[in-house]
């Protein structure tokens, strides 16, 4: 994995080369954006959904013993918008739009449509990356500003709900807005559009590199996957790192 | 137009050499192909027909020696803007994802050089002259392998190149439409005076239109002239590949 950050780095670097060309390939960024929406909104609901309510089953029930309700509003907010929210919508992006830009790519490597432009001064950076990349980084950042009001919902339903935490939606809506900042959002926004752009660069890095036959793409999608998966984590650590001189 | 249209080029090759993995597949190829000949690559399986045509569109880069095309180097920048080339894959190479219509049209949209309405309307003339009238909306994947070759050459002709390369274009097709590809090359080297460089095994089409033929073998050429000289040449080798038949000959089957 480590022998392809340079090659990542460089398809990057082409596709910043790229920018000026986005208003010729708009259409297809839209409709890529589409895709991604297509392939994620209800899953990422449901998640959302869930990671929510079982913040607020993990540390409401201990909080309110020791009487410190007014906070567990605060605790599901932050790590949602900080943390949960961010990482767990790239993982499943990689999942399900990473793999298909490596799957996609990759077939056309495969049975010679990327020589076949090549052929006809097609740039398949201009034609496959950037669209791809444009619309990741847009996409993804949305899907966890929605993933991260649907994890407020889903912790409030719990607070409401169970009776050893019982916290009232008032209550809870309250401590989430006394404690969350707009920074708090725009720090995980940050960290998405980077996972963003680690997912679309290496997916379609991988689907480039692909060789070999139909065995080739099932490779190159598992390496899309596994690699961005573990480059989001690493990198959300050295973002934490960084981003909490943001806080002061 | 086609005072305007554009000529064709030519192309030389000096001391080509490609080897895979260490196995050569093109032993020093030499040869030129003037502007407006058709020029046809015969020989047999795996004798590097389609590694050769590879080079000569800059998908692949020579291991020794020069592709020059007016004399400059193939793969120099700018070559591909100055000149148009278009190569028929053998395979079609279609793009699965897009219906017929826009494959063929993909040059010209994506290059910006016609409006839309101008450019469904060459897509529907080049369509029907392969006898595919209507198939505009069909997927890549609704095709017989023939309907895919045409389509595939319908798309490599709305580029109106001047240097085009056909890898087996009537390979999948029968002997009528293959008759009618062939006029097709002949019709557009007239009109246009295109470069055409076919790769092909079929005996018929070749001296049907060929201005000159190569005979390739193991990654060397074998014989190269014109049709006549071609038939002519006393090589074994040559003379069994242009002779061979299907008819039962019991005399020449026993050592
Ligand atoms: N990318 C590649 N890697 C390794 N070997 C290759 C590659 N491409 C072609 N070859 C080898 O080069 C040789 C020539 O292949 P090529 O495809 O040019 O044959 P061909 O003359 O076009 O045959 P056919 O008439 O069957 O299409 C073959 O032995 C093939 O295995
Ligand atoms: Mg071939």
């Amino acid at each position: 994995m480590f022998q392809n950050i340079g090659e990542i780095a460089l398809l990057f670097g082409r596709t910043l080369k790229a920018l000026p060309q986005t208003r010729r390939q708009f259409r297809k960024v839209l409709e890529q954006l589409f895709e991604i929406g297509n392939a994620s909104l209800l899953m990422a609901c449901v998640l959302s959904l869930f990671i929510g309510g079982v913040l607020a089953l993990q540390t409401g029930p201990v909080m309110s013993e020791r009487g410190l309700q007014s906070f567990i509003g605060q605790i599901v907010g932050l790590s949602l918008c900080r943390e949960l929210a961010p990482v767990m919508m790239a993982v499943l992006i990689a999942g399900r739009v990473g793999s298909a830009m490596a799957a996609e790519i990759g077939s056309m490597k495969v049975y010679q449509e990327l020589d076949a432009l090549q052929t006809m001064n097609i740039n398949p950076i201009h034609y496959l990356v950037l669209p791809r990349m444009l619309a990741i980084s847009l996409g993804l950042p949305l899907l966890v500003i929605f993933a991260i009001l649907v994890g407020w919902v889903g912790g409030a339903l719990v607070c409401v709900f169970n009776a050893q935490i019982a916290v009232s939606f008032d209550g809870y809506m309250k401590s989430l807005g006394n404690g969350i900042d707009v920074l708090d959002v725009v720090n995980g926004l940050i960290k998405s559009f980077a996972f963003a752009v680690v997912i679309g660069t290496v997916s379609c890095h991988q689907g480039l590199a692909t060789i070999g036959g139909p065995r080739g793409i099932g490779r190159s999608v598992t390496k899309a996957v596994v690699n961005s998966i573990v480059l989001i984590l690493l990198l959300d650590y050295v973002l934490t790192r960084l981003l909490m001189h943001l806080d002061k | 137009m086609s005072d305007e249209a554009p000529q064709g080029v030519r192309l030389e090759v000096r001391r080509l050499t490609k080897s895979y993995n260490g196995q050569p597949v093109l032993h020093g190829l030499d040869f030129a192909v003037e502007r407006g000949e058709v020029f046809v690559i015969m020989g047999p399986s795996g004798s590097g027909k389609t590694v050769l045509l590879k080079h000569l569109i800059g998908l692949e880069t020579p291991d020794e020696g020069d592709i020059l095309i007016e004399g400059e180097p193939a793969g120099s920048p700018g070559v591909m803007e100055r000149y148009r080339m278009a190569m028929v894959f053998q395979s079609g190479a279609l793009l699965n994802s897009l219906n017929v219509g826009e494959n063929v049209g993909l040059y010209l949209t994506e290059h910006r050089l016609k409006p839309p309405a101008e450019i469904a309307r060459v897509v529907a003339e080049k369509l029907e002259l392969l006898g595919l009238k209507g198939t505009e909306e069909k997927l890549p994947g609704e095709l017989s392998g023939g309907m895919k070759k045409r389509v595939a050459i319908a798309r490599a002709l709305v580029i109106e190149p001047q240097l085009i390369f056909y890898d087996e274009p009537t390979s999948e097709l029968d002997p009528l439409i293959a008759v009618t590809i062939g006029q097709e090359i002949l019709r557009l080297n007239h009109r246009m005076r295109v470069t055409s460089i076919v790769v092909t095994h079929d005996r018929d089409l070749a001296f049907g239109i060929a201005n000159r033929i190569a005979l390739l073998h193991e990654g060397r050429i074998l014989a190269i002239g014109t049709p006549d000289a071609v038939q002519a040449d006393p090589n074994p080798l040559v003379q069994q590949f242009l002779k061979a038949d299907f008819r039962f000959n019991p005399e020449t089957s026993t050592p």
